[in-house]
This record gives structure tokens, sequence and C-alpha cells, in this order.
């Protein structure tokens, strides 16, 4: 659970780790300075990042985007890198005018820059072509 | 919506026995048609029957019940063999536990001789349960009837009105009937969305609804009473812990609740039987399930809750007499049949023979069809051929090698097959293919069944339905909710 | 009569667990593998699931499915000894692992192997087998099943969701129907504890204020043709509804996330024996099941938490079922003892859900594989009384992995403690 704990610029928040499945809770506390003190993590990966989910919380976006010409209507993307959390809804919103034609391969870039994160968006699979599909 | 044509005849309520009256109105040169409200034949009553072909000796003797039953019963080895519906005489068992159990049990057998069933014998425990070795230790007394058998009513319903199609009688589903007139012209039939039908003698064969139907008709009778059935399905790999149909001593309400091989090969465990205020209420219930499950494993102890694979209910059309009904109005023009509970499946074949006969009274000439094509081209259950009959349908079409539903081994050719001779959703295809029926309960194959009908159909995904309008499986497009709109996220 | 085909090693199915045995049987030396996948495509269920965080442990790299199918699908097609048959659909298989398959150009196929991988993968459990009390309209899916036509087919199932179940591919599916622009009204979980990873509550649910109902169940659908609300109910220890308690949320779907099962009707066909535990084989630590020369890997065998750990354990097997073919002579004896032996059994005991492999051979280095059965914040685990690990916040989500080393094997031996050739494995609490 992230649960908040606010007084004046004092923050202490616990949180469960997502970079890996061992799904760490960790303990961040600030002071009145800014400054950060983290606990519960196992590794390096954890400690960064709490101290991102407090100073900038970002998340891989996966999804899909509409195919034509293939076996299926839809191609599986991700960003390459986590986007801020914030943008989530909006990469979402232009994700859903994007229509690509087959074939695609995985890694094929679909949309470079999304919503000038400076992050690509690219197919996470091969898409052949199919004769006879729209 | 509406029909040009005028129809001799026209059945109301696609049931088994609405089904079995067009199949036999189908064999004379009239012009016929059936009129259902549901999006497939046999949706009421009839598929959540158990599938029980009754021996007879429930009833009454001189009842419509008992005469019908084991006429109805004599004449489903030629119907079935016909119309290439799975159907098995695997007999059935009546069991008494106590004294008092015991002396009700030879009072149902004497009645039995009454009716003139055949195939009855008298056990004693131990000599039943060498026939069926799971049967409760506590078991004294069984009466058994090797006529008794068991039918997939489902299949048999959609079978008929097939059947009664390929000889020319027209079937109409969602069509919900809203009034009846009569006129010079005969009667008119006005469906709840605006269509009319014209015919110059009407069955009703509405089950549960056929009260209703016959006071729009002015007959003055007595009201049906809704009575829910819930039933639970187990695990194939339990399908053979007994053979017979095993039947308790009966309550006065009902026959009571049953251990039922399916014709599909699994066990069937129910039903109860509640009155209800509603026609319309179909759930299933907690306290149903522990009930049918106490009585069970009196009978067959080695039932479990854990073995229960589906669960369904449905609502049969209790007779306030205790018989069946049979009516006229309109000079004989418009037959009425009423409270045709158990053992009406039994008895359907029969009855539809019956009314057949009530609308030559009223005036209907029945002649016979020279050209009348009494079978239903064969349906291939690809499960149950040998590895050359398979071989030999994959090479003919290969649909037939695409294993759709895993658990039940129901492959594209059966489904495509069923869509054709006239499954419309996706309960339509279970019910006639069994693809979604196993284990995994249409986990697996869902998304290909709906692919399958869409395309037969000719419609988009979205306009398919588990069971006719308003019962859409999918809601919208991918990505339209994000389109313009706001998002959740 | 049908033409038999032979091969060395045959995996059925082309999932994750298939493709790295397949790949594991080849590096072995098997000169013939054969791969019968149901699907049009290898990859399995990744193949839907479009979410990343596969193959940290393995790739150390966050993968979303469908790459993590790719850093096999690759190698097993460029492989002219592996022969993929997609599209087929393997209807019998007898302990002398003979099979009979369906394919729509080759029509049946009748194929003989010297050894078999099961690696079939798992199904969702259903409402049927859990008997919610209510009306059947349409709007009822199983996660994995709304996760199909999402993903993949391209339509939405419904706008408003309830989610029974705190699996993790309903987690996922809560997370994606409101990123697609649903409204997920609630996940519902019948255990005082979420049944999905630590992670996937705080990735799918948390980050969008998604209520999790804990000891609550969902106690009746409602609606006649589709689903228009359900009512959910806290329980009590038993699991029993609570009178009182009960609560109507308008919804048109319900989405069942309540636990995943081996897929094991071919392996029952097969006559091999399977542990109640885990709902699949038992095996020793080569994935070796009671049936000689059949093996078993992945979902098929136990439901796993990472996919990472599928590859690994098919590996095992696919090595195993290699040497096991090679050992073989024309005429189907083996030559040696069959498989690996796995004379010590091991018992799951107290706080362990299950252990796997079930066999193992006297002296033999193993990962043992288990879950526990509650959540508990410390524990020893111990092997008949030989401490052999100590863990902190241990959940039933998460599979353990534990190496049972020679010191362990002394210590069992020498104090006698493996007597009967009978192990048992307990989670001990630490204060």
């Amino acid at each position: 659970m992230a649960i908040d704990t606010q007084v004046g610029e004092e923050l202490k928040r616990k949180m469960t780790c997502i970079v890996c499945p061992t799904g760490c809770q960790l303990e961040v506390q600030r002071d009145g300075d800014g400054k950060l003190s983290i606990t519960g993590f196992q590794c390096r990966r954890g400690e960064a990042y709490a101290e991102n989910e407090i100073l900038n919380p970002r998340r891989v976006l996966t999804t899909t985007v509409k195919i034509r010409n293939a076996s299926l209507p839809l191609l599986p993307v991700r960003t390459t890198e986590a986007i801020p959390k914030e943008l989530l809804a909006e990469a979402m919103q232009v994700l859903a005018q994007v229509e690509v034609t087959a074939p695609v391969k995985t890694g094929d870039v679909i949309l470079a820059n999304i919503l000038d994160t400076g992050i690509d968006v690219i197919a996470s699979r091969d898409m052949k072509r199919v004769e006879g599909v729209a | 919506m509406g029909e040009k044509t005028h129809y001799d005849v026209i059945v109301i309520g696609g049931g088994v026995v609405g089904t079995a009256v067009l199949r036999t109105l189908s064999r004379y040169q009239l012009k016929a048609a059936l009129l259902e409200k549901h999006a497939e034949v046999g949706w009421g009553a009839t598929k959540a029957n158990s599938g029980i072909v009754h021996a007879g000796f429930h009833n009454k003797p001189g009842s419509w019940m008992a005469k019908l039953c084991v006429a109805g019963n004599q004449m489903y080895d030629q119907l079935c063999d016909e119309l290439d519906v799975p159907f098995l005489r695997n007999g059935l068992m009546m069991v008494a536990r106590t004294q008092e159990e015991e002396e009700i049990l030879q009072q149902f057998y004497q009645q039995g001789l009454a009716n003139g069933v055949p195939g009855m014998e008298i056990l004693d425990g131990d000599a039943a349960r060498r026939l069926e070795p799971n049967l409760a230790e506590e078991i004294t007394l069984v009466l058994r009837a090797s006529t008794g058998g068991i039918v997939a009513p489902f299949e048999l319903a959609a079978a008929m009105a097939e059947n009664a199609a390929a000889n020319g009688a027209d079937v109409y589903t969602e069509v919900e009937v809203a009034g009846i007139s009569h006129g010079d012209d005969g009667f008119t039939i006005t469906s709840k969305d605006g269509g009319t039908w014209k015919a110059t003698y009407i069955v009703n064969s509405a089950g549960l609804f056929s009260d209703d139907l016959a006071r729009m008709c002015g007959l003055d009778v007595p009201s049906l009473i809704p009575r829910k059935g819930e039933e639970y399905i187990l695990d194939q790999r339990v399908g053979n812990l007994v053979r017979h149909t095993i039947f308790p001593v009966p309550t006065p309400k009902s026959k009571g609740i049953l251990v039922i091989p399916t014709a599909e090969g699994n066990l069937m465990i129910g039903p109860t039987a509640l009155e209800m205020p509603y026609k319309d209420e179909l759930s299933t219930t907690a306290e149903g399930l522990d009930e049918i499950l106490s009585f069970t494993q009196r009978l067959v102890p080695k039932i479990s809750r854990r073995d229960i694979i589906a669960s369904f209910a449905g609502i049969r059309s209790g007779s306030p007499t205790g018989d069946f009904i049979f009516e006229t109005s309109h000079e004989g023009k418009a037959v009425h049949l009423l409270g045709i509970e158990s053992p009406g499946l039994t008895a359907a074949p029969a009855i539809a023979e019956h009314a057949a006969e009530m609308l030559a009274e009223g005036g209907l000439s029945l002649i016979e069809k020279p050209d009348f094509n009494p079978r239903r081209p064969k349906v291939i259950r690809f499960k149950q051929l040998s590895d050359e009959e398979k071989e030999e349908v994959i090479k003919e079409n290969p649909l037939y090698a695409h294993v759709v539903c895993r658990c039940e081994t129901i492959t594209e050719g059966e489904i495509v097959d069923a869509v054709r001779r006239g499954a419309r959703t996706v309960d339509g295809v279970k019910f006639r293919t069994r693809a979604g029926m196993g284990r995994c309960q249409g986990g697996f194959c869902t998304p290909y069944v709906v692919k399958i009908l869409a395309r037969e159909l000719g419609v988009s995904p979205l306009e398919i339905t588990k069971r006719g309008k308003g019962s859409e499986l999918l809601t919208a497009e991918a990505k339209s909710f994000l389109k313009g709109g706001e998002t959740n996220a | 009569m049908l033409n038999t085909h032979y091969t060395d090693v045959a995996i059925i199915g082309g999932g994750p667990a298939g493709l790295a045995a397949a790949l594991a049987a080849r590096r072995a030396g098997a000169e013939h593998v054969t791969v019968l996948e149901r699907n049009h495509e290898l990859g399995g269920i990744l193949q839907q699931c479009i979410h990343n965080g596969f193959g940290l442990h393995r790739f150390k790299e966050e993968l979303t499915g469908p790459e993590y199918a790719y850093r096999f699908i690759p190698q097993v097609e460029a492989d002219p000894k592996i022969h993929v048959y997609l599209n087929t659909m393997v209807l019998s298989l007898s302990p002398e692992k003979e099979m009979t398959a369906v394919h729509p150009v080759h029509g049946l196929i009748n194929l003989k192997a010297k050894s078999v991988i099961l690696a079939m993968g798992c199904r969702e459990r259903t409402r049927g087998a859990l008997s919610i009390p209510g009306t059947r309209p349409a709007g009822v899916y199983t996660a994995g099943t709304a996760q199909r036509f999402v993903n993949m087919d391209g339509f939405m199932p419904g706008k408003r969701v309830v989610i029974l179940g705190s699996g993790d591919i309903g987690l996922i599916m809560a997370r994606r129907f409101t990123m697609e622009g649903a409204k997920v009204e609630a996940v519902v979980e019948i255990m005082p504890y979420p049944a999905g990873l630590a992670r996937n509550i705080a990735q799918c649910l948390e980050d969008f204020d998604i209520p999790l109902y804990l000891n609550s169940t969902v106690t009746k659908i409602h609606g006649k043709d589709r689903v228009e609300g359900v009512t959910i109910s806290q329980v009590d220890d038993n699991w029993c509804p609570i009178p009182g308690t009960e609560r109507y949320i308008p919804c048109d779907t319900l989405l069942l996330s309540v636990g995943l099962i081996p897929e094991n009707e071919l392996s029952q066909e097969a006559e091999v024996p399977l542990d109640p535990r885990t709902g699949g084989p038992i095996v020793d630590e080569s994935r070796e099941t009671l049936v000689s020369g059949i093996f078993a890997c992945g979902n098929v065998l136990h439901v796993h938490d990472l996919v990472d750990y599928v590859s690994e354990e098919a590996e095992i097997a696919g090595e195993a079922a290699a040497r096991y073919a090679l050992k073989q002579t024309a005429d189907g004896v083996v030559n040696g003892k069959n498989g690996m032996g796995g004379q010590f059994t091991i018992k799951p005991g107290d706080g362990i859900r299950y252990v796997l492999p079930q066999r193992v051979t006297q002296g033999a280095e193993v990962d043992l594989y288990m879950r526990v059965t509650q959540p508990m914040d410390a524990i020893t685990l111990s092997l008949s009384g030989v401490t052999l690990a100590r863990k902190r916040q241990v959940r039933p989500s998460e599979m353990l992995k534990i190496k049972l080393k020679a010191q362990h094997w002394d210590s069992l031996l020498e104090d006698g403690k493996a007597q009967g050739r009978e192990l048992c494995l307990a989670a001990e609490p630490r204060l």
C-alpha cells in the first residue's frame, strides 16, 4: 500500500517496489530540507525506484495499436523506457489513433518520441503480412 | 416485421412439444409455421429439462400423463434414429431406504403394471448394487424399469424443428406473441415488436405461458404453477458413477431429486422443486445446491461438491390439475396444450400426434405428403468417430481438423454445421455441439466460437449474443472507449 | 490404417515450457524433436500477455510476453531437427508414448516417441466450479478470456467491470481495462491477502485507485440477459458470507481470476499419477513422471508465478528427456535404469502447500520449488529437521526456490532423519 503521512514538507511514504516480483515493502522519508532516506529495499534498483516514486514516478506503457493486413487486428506495443506516470492516459489516447500495416518486426518503432518524452513506442512482436485480410 | 403467407397452422412456442407438433404437421400437405420468442427453439423449459425418458409408472392409470408417457416412450427409438439425436435406454431405478418407502415403491410397481409399462422388475438392495455398485448401502429395495432412457432434450427440439423446416415448415425465432384475434380470415397473431402472422388454425404450446395464451383466446383456464428446478452438472470424470437414472421415492409435488446420467456422458444432479411467484426467475441458489447434494449423496454417496462443473435452473409449468390439459377454442380451430410438465418430454411425440388429431377434429385436413423425409442429415460428432472415419471427414473438410473446444474435442467443422442447421447464438452452438460445455466452460473456445458465428452469419462479432438480443458478448471495438471520450486511466 | 511417425522427443505444447524444452533437448543431443502445438503460432499464452515484467531473472530485462516468447521462437524455427506442427491437437496419449494428433493438412497423425514431454499448460478455474448463485447472463468471463478479446481479437467485453479473485491475470486485466477506457469498480478477494504478486497490487490497482476488497466474495450475479450488477459480501473465517454485509455494485462484466488448474487430461490418459496438491504429475528431479519416459514441465506440472522458472524447469525436462531417448535402443528397451530414480519422497509439512519435485534421488543437489500456505514474515525452511534456508516475507503468491545441497544430504543421512525414505519439508515461523 502506498500510504502517505505528510506534515509540511516532511513526508513519510510506504510503498511496494514494482521493479521485480519480490515486491519489497519500501519506506521513504523526506525531511524538511527535501532529503530522502529510504529503507526496506533488498537491492539498489529498489532504492532508485523509491526515489523516483517521490520525485518523478514513471511507468512502462504496454498496450496495442491497430494493424492492417495481419492475422490479428491488434499489434502489442510498449514504450522503450518508462514514461511519466501522469502521461499514461494521454499516451493511450494518442496510440488509439495509430494504425500500422503488416509486416512488422519486434522492435520496429511504431511511434517515435511519444508526447515529446524522447521515448519511442515499439512493436513487441513480429506480425506477418496476410493477404486478403483488411 | 410481418409475414405475407397465410398459414394453415401456426404453432406458438418452440419447446419440445411445439417442435414435435410442427414436425408432425410437416408430414402433411399443409403450410405450417412455428413462432418462438427466444433466439432459438428449445430454450424454455426444454433446455433445462433433465432429459429423462420415463417408463410410465409414476402416473395414475387412466391419466393423459400415463397414457401418453407410455406411448411416447415407445416412439423414441424410431424418432431419435430418424433425427440422429443421442438416445440411450439406460434404464431407471426407483430406490427405497425404509420400510415405508418400500411400501410406496411397491405401489408404483403395481401402478406401472396397470399402465402397461413393460420391462419392470423389483430387486433387493444387493441385487441392485450388483448392477449399480455405487448405490448407497442403506438402499433396500429397487424398482427397475429397463425402458427408461435419456435423451438430449434441446438437441431433440432443435432436430425436430430442423427436420420440419426441411419438410417445408417455417420457423421464426425472437417472435414473442402479444395478441391473438380471430375474424373471417382466421387468426391474426401480433408479435411484441409489431409483426403479424395469419393462420387458419393455431396450436398453443407456449409451455409456462400457455395459460396466458389460452386466455387471449377467451378460455377460462386455471393458472399454471411455475416451479423452479436447479440442476448441477458433474465432471465427465465421474460420469460413470451410475448408469441408470436413480430416483428416490417421490413426494406429492415432484419426482424428487435424482441422479441422472446425461446423453453426453456427464452426471446431472437435481432438480429442486420450488414454486415460484414469477415465470422468469432462473437463478441458482446456495440453498438449492446444498439441498441437492444432501439428497443425492443419500442415493449415491460418492457424489461430491468438488466435481460440479456447471449449474442451471429451469422453470417447469406445473399443472394445476396434476394432469396434462388439452383444450380447444374457436370451434376447434385453436388447440391448447397446457400443463405439460413431467413426463412431458417423454410424452411429446405422442402429444404431437394427439394435437394433430384434435386439429383434424376441428376440420383440418391431414393428407400425407408423398415426399416427407423423416430423416435429418447425420450430425458428424468428431470425437465419436473411428480413426479411419476421422481421416475421411478431414479429407472432405479440413475444418474438422481444427479442434476449437479442447475439453469436449469439438471441431470448427461441427460448429459451422451447427450454424448451418440453425444455431444463431453462442449458447445455441454450445447446446448443439457441446463446445464450451466442458471443464473450462468456454474459457478457451468462446472467442473462437464468436468469430466463427460472426463469419458464418456475415455479421460483426459485436452482434453475436449468448442467447438472443440483449445478451451481446462484446460491448465495443478495441480503442472505441478512448476515441474522443474520457478515460478512467 | 494410419502411418506411424517416429521421433526421439515429442513435446506436447509449444508455449514457454515446450519451447525451452525443445531447445534443451536438442542441446542434450536429441536428433529428432517434435513439437505439437494446438494454436496457429508458437508462444502459447505469452502472446496475449502483452504487459511487461517477464524475463527479469533470466534475461535481466523486463520483457513483454511476446518478447519473451521471441527469445525462443526463432531458435526453434531455425533448427531443422525440431519439427513443429502448428494447429495440431493431440487427441490421445498412451503410457507407451504413442499419440494421435489431428492436423488440418496431414489429417490424423500417429506419432511414437522415445520420450514425451508434457507441456500443455493450464486453464482457468470457472464459475461453475465455484457455483456462484444467480442468473447466467452474458458478461461473465475468466480473466484470460477477456485478455484474449482485449489484446488479440480487438474487442472490449464490457465497460464497467468487477473482478472476482486477485490472481495476477485479473490484476493485469484491471489495469488493461482501465487503460482502454473502461471502469473497474472493484477487485474482490475471498482470502485475507491478495492472490497475486505484491507488485501487481501496486502497479495495477493502486496506480489507478481501484479498490481491493479482501475477505469478500461475489454472492450473487444480477441481470437476465447481460450482467447488470453483482452483490458482494464479506466472509467469515470459514469463507461463509456474513449476512448484512451485502453490497450491490452495478457493472456489465464480471471477470473471474480465481486460480489456474494444470491441464492434465492427456497425462491421465497416459496413466500418469498426479499430485492432488499441485494438480500436476508427481515427478523426480529430472521432471520425469511415474510413467517411465514421460516428463512434464511448466504450468501442466504446477502453476508458476514467473515464466523464468518455467523455462528453467523446461530445460531440466528437455535435457532429461533427450538423455532418456538416447539411451533407448531401436526395440524400445532403455539401457540402464529408467530415468533418474527418485527413491526419496518429499512431503509438504507445516506451512507448505506443495513442494516439487515430489521425488528425489539420494544425494542429488536439486532446486526445490515450493509455495507456503499463508503469508509469513520470517520462516525457517527445514527438511526432516535439517535447516535448508531462512526467508523473509513469504507469500503463497510467490514460488520459493531452495537448493538441496550435499551438506543437507549428509545431515539427513548421518542422523538417520531420512528414515523410511520419506522427507518432510516444513516452514516454521521465526520470532
